[in-house]
């Protein structure tokens, strides 16, 4: 049996290794995102357009295809780039093009950015381009916001809504 | 890898020693690593248990649920949310440990690759599961868990939609991804359980529960802290705000930051790279491969003595096969044998009073028979003079016998202190070769080929066959068992020895009495 003593030194042991799991279960505190800043994350997922418009196939060409593949069109599974720009208070924060996913390229394009801005009133842009133009935008959302320090503004894309949707 | 190897073994000896103060040997919480990880899994079983029976499963009422348990019932659920992840910080904590001490007495190459690439898994289970059971609070800190976690295996081009947009606001908020890590917290563990228990296929008789004297004290810290300290949340998660700052629990955590803000190839191929690295270690270097031990079949009665003290299930016993008449014969498993001779000291007939044409045990290691080990007694103990005169046996892994240059010791290495036949002792001492014998092994408790002292101590004690002869004089007989560091107590003990065999009249007389198992051996450094 251990002496008084020995488990006197057996307490300060476990005191320690309390103290140190105590500790090192939440301390020291870790600034994962500057105190007293903004969020603005911007994700979606959006299929453009095909690089080219579906065309009917000739007879020869419908002929030449196995029987239980003929089909009367045609059509290029490939997709365009995706233009999108993020505008805060005539700052371009993001101008990017997003490359479509998938082997063939035919999969939709895929986003998912942060940026941290400062709080307060700001005027905010999003806009995009999913088609084979080559210019403008098929798609602008543009919003007055007012960020809260700590605040997470999500902005997200879906086309069946037909626009941006900021929250 | 030397390079490593010996500070951090030699880090662990001092701890160890220090320790040593405070606690028995038995307790000593260096020497229950797994034992103690054990312990922590079933403290961490009960109280996870408890909780759930409060938890709510669903991501909304998640938060609330664990709430209650910290204010309203902070008497009950409260110490067992606290102990929940206190445990699970000590796991963390004794399972590091464990790893780095294998590590560093060099108990992962060889045959032991098995205990090491179990482990593995095991380690990223433990991590997977404490992860997931963060994100089940859904506090703050779940959410900053929930986003990273997520963005972290979006890098991997294998999914389809970004799950991190599972985060992005609080609509996108779904409640099946949550209830997933419900079910990964509960599954995990238990995976986790029966690679433990894979894990410790290969050792045999392993200790997986701590001596309750260690058990009580580690019991009572983790509780008293988690009443002086309960564990609580860091405010309701709310993916319309980013958490600023967050209190990390860094055992779990501590790559977060990194996976955060590192690169995605970075982050997964260095981790990748790093997981592959440490499976590889026990084959960096691999070990030198030693001859295994071998049963000579005409020397083997079948007494399976061998087969209950290898340490490492390495040997059977199978019906006869050469037509003598006995039962069973000992069969060695190359695979599973470290080679280290524990079983030749086992062996009834390993004993040097046999004639040298006839000295071959029944179980051998080839490259030291027992034939040598007289052989090399019989040299140190040549022109040998004087009234106290000491033979010391040393094992390889405990303290460094060579260079004893006192002019009345002699030292004999051996793999394990548990190679030696008690016989030995008995043939030292009865053919007067040396006055006085003296073992030396690893420290108490903490054997290398993990039963080496404790099977010498069982044998010398009469507890355990081949017991060493009642006429055996235990005055004439030390036992140290200090590890490698221990050489400055290895020098005392010699000394004092010397002086009190000068001292004895010539012979020894003494019967072997109850309580030997005391008087021969070297108390505690104090
Ligand atoms: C919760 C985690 C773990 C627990 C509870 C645990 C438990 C144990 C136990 C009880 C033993 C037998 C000790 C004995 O009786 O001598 C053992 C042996 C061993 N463990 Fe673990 N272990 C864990 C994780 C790991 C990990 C992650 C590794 C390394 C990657 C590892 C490497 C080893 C090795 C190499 C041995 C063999 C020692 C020998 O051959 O003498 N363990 N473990
Ligand atoms: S040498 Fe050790 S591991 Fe090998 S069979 Fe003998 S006792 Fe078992
Ligand atoms: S201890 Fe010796 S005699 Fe007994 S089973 Fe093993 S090899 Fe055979």
């Amino acid at each position: 049996m251990p002496s008084a003593l020995q488990y006197a030194g057996q307490f300060l042991v476990y005191t320690a290794i309390a103290a140190l799991i105590g500790y090192f279960a939440s301390f020291p505190r870790y600034e994962q995102f500057p105190e007293g800043q903004a969020q603005i994350k911007l994700s979606f997922a959006h299929g453009a357009a095909r690089t080219q418009k579906c065309r009917r196939l000739t007879s020869q060409e419908i002929a030449k295809l196995p029987a239980n593949e003929r089909r009367p069109n045609t059509c290029e599974r490939a997709r365009v780039d995706i233009h999108v720009q993020l505008i805060v208070d005539d700052h371009t924060i993001l101008d990017e093009k997003l490359k479509p996913t998938g082997l063939a390229g035919d999969g939709p394009a895929r986003t998912y950015r942060k940026f941290i801005v400062s709080p307060g009133a700001h005027v905010i842009t999003a806009r995009l381009r999913d088609s084979r133009d080559t210019s403008g935008y098929d798609y602008e959302t543009r919003r007055e916001v007012t960020l809260a320090a700590g605040q997470n503004l999500a902005i997200d894309f879906k086309a069946d809504a037909g626009d941006f949707s900021f929250r | 890898m030397d390079l490593i190897r010996l500070p951090l073994r030699f880090v662990f000896d001092r701890a160890e020693r220090l320790l040593a103060l405070f606690f028995p040997p038995a307790w000593n919480p260096l020497l229950n690593l797994g034992a103690l990880g054990f312990f922590f899994y079933w403290v961490i079983t009960v109280s996870g248990i408890y909780v759930y029976i409060f938890f709510d499963t669903g991501v909304t009422q998640a938060y609330d649920s664990v709430e209650y348990m910290t204010y309203d019932q902070w008497y009950a659920a409260g110490v067992m949310r606290s102990l929940h992840r206190y445990a699970s910080d000590g796991l963390i904590v004794v399972m590091l440990a464990h790893i780095i001490r294998e590590f560093a007495l060099d108990r992962y190459r060889g045959v032991r690759w098995f205990s090491w690439i179990t482990g593995v898994p095991i380690l990223v289970m433990v991590y997977a599961a404490g992860i997931t059971g963060y994100w089940l609070v859904w506090d703050s800190l779940a959410q900053y868990v929930a986003i990273v976690t997520t963005e972290w295996f979006d890098r991997l081009p294998i999914f389809g939609e970004p799950i991190a947009r599972n985060f992005l606001s609080p609509d996108a908020l779904d409640s099946r991804f949550f209830t997933l890590m419900v079910f990964i917290h509960i599954a995990v563990p238990l995976i986790a359980l029966i690679l433990l228990w894979v894990h410790l296929q290969r050792v045999s008789k392993p200790r997986i529960n701590p001596p309750r004297g260690l058990a009580v004290g580690a019991m009572l810290s983790m509780l008293v802290l988690s009443l002086v300290y309960p564990a609580i949340s860091q405010g309701p998660a709310d993916l319309a705000k980013v958490p600023g700052t967050l209190g990390l629990d860094w055992f779990y955590l501590p790559l977060y930051p990194l996976l955060e803000n590192w690169p995605g190839p970075v982050t997964w191929g260095g981790g990748l790279a790093l997981l592959v690295c440490f499976c590889a270690v026990p084959w960096l270097p691999p070990m030198r491969k030693r001859s295994v031990a071998k049963v000579d079949l005409p020397n083997c009665n079948g007494c399976t003595r061998c087969f209950n003290d290898c340490p490492y299930n390495a040997i059977s016993m199978r019906v006869r096969s050469d037509g003598l008449p006995f039962e069973r014969e000992a069969v060695v498993d190359p695979s599973l044998c470290v080679a280290c001779g524990i079983c030749v000291g086992a062996c009834p007939t390993a004993t040097p009073f046999r004639r040298a044409s006839e000295l071959v045990a029944g179980i051998d290691l080839p490259d030291t028979p027992v034939a040598d080990l007289r052989e090399d007694v019989m040299k140190s103990c040549a022109d040998f003079a004087g009234n106290n005169r000491i033979l010391v046996f040393g094992c390889d892994h405990g303290v460094s016998v060579s260079g004893l240059d006192e002019k009345n010791v002699r030292a004999v290495p051996l793999r394990c202190i548990g190679q030696l036949p008690p016989a030995f002792i008995d043939y030292v001492l009865s053919k007067k070769l040396a006055d006085g014998v003296v073992l030396a092994g690893c420290s108490d408790n903490g054997c290398h080929a993990r039963f080496g002292t404790r099977w010498t101590d069982a044998r010398i004690a009469r507890e355990r066959d081949p017991q060493l002869r009642a006429r055996v004089p235990r005055e004439r007989l030390r036992v140290l068992w200090a590890g490698s560091g221990g050489r400055r107590r290895l020098d005392q003990l010699l000394k004092r020895f010397g002086e009190e065999l000068a001292a004895m009249p010539a012979g020894g007389t003494s019967i072997h009495k109850a309580g030997d198992r005391e008087n021969v051996r070297e108390p505690a450094d104090a």
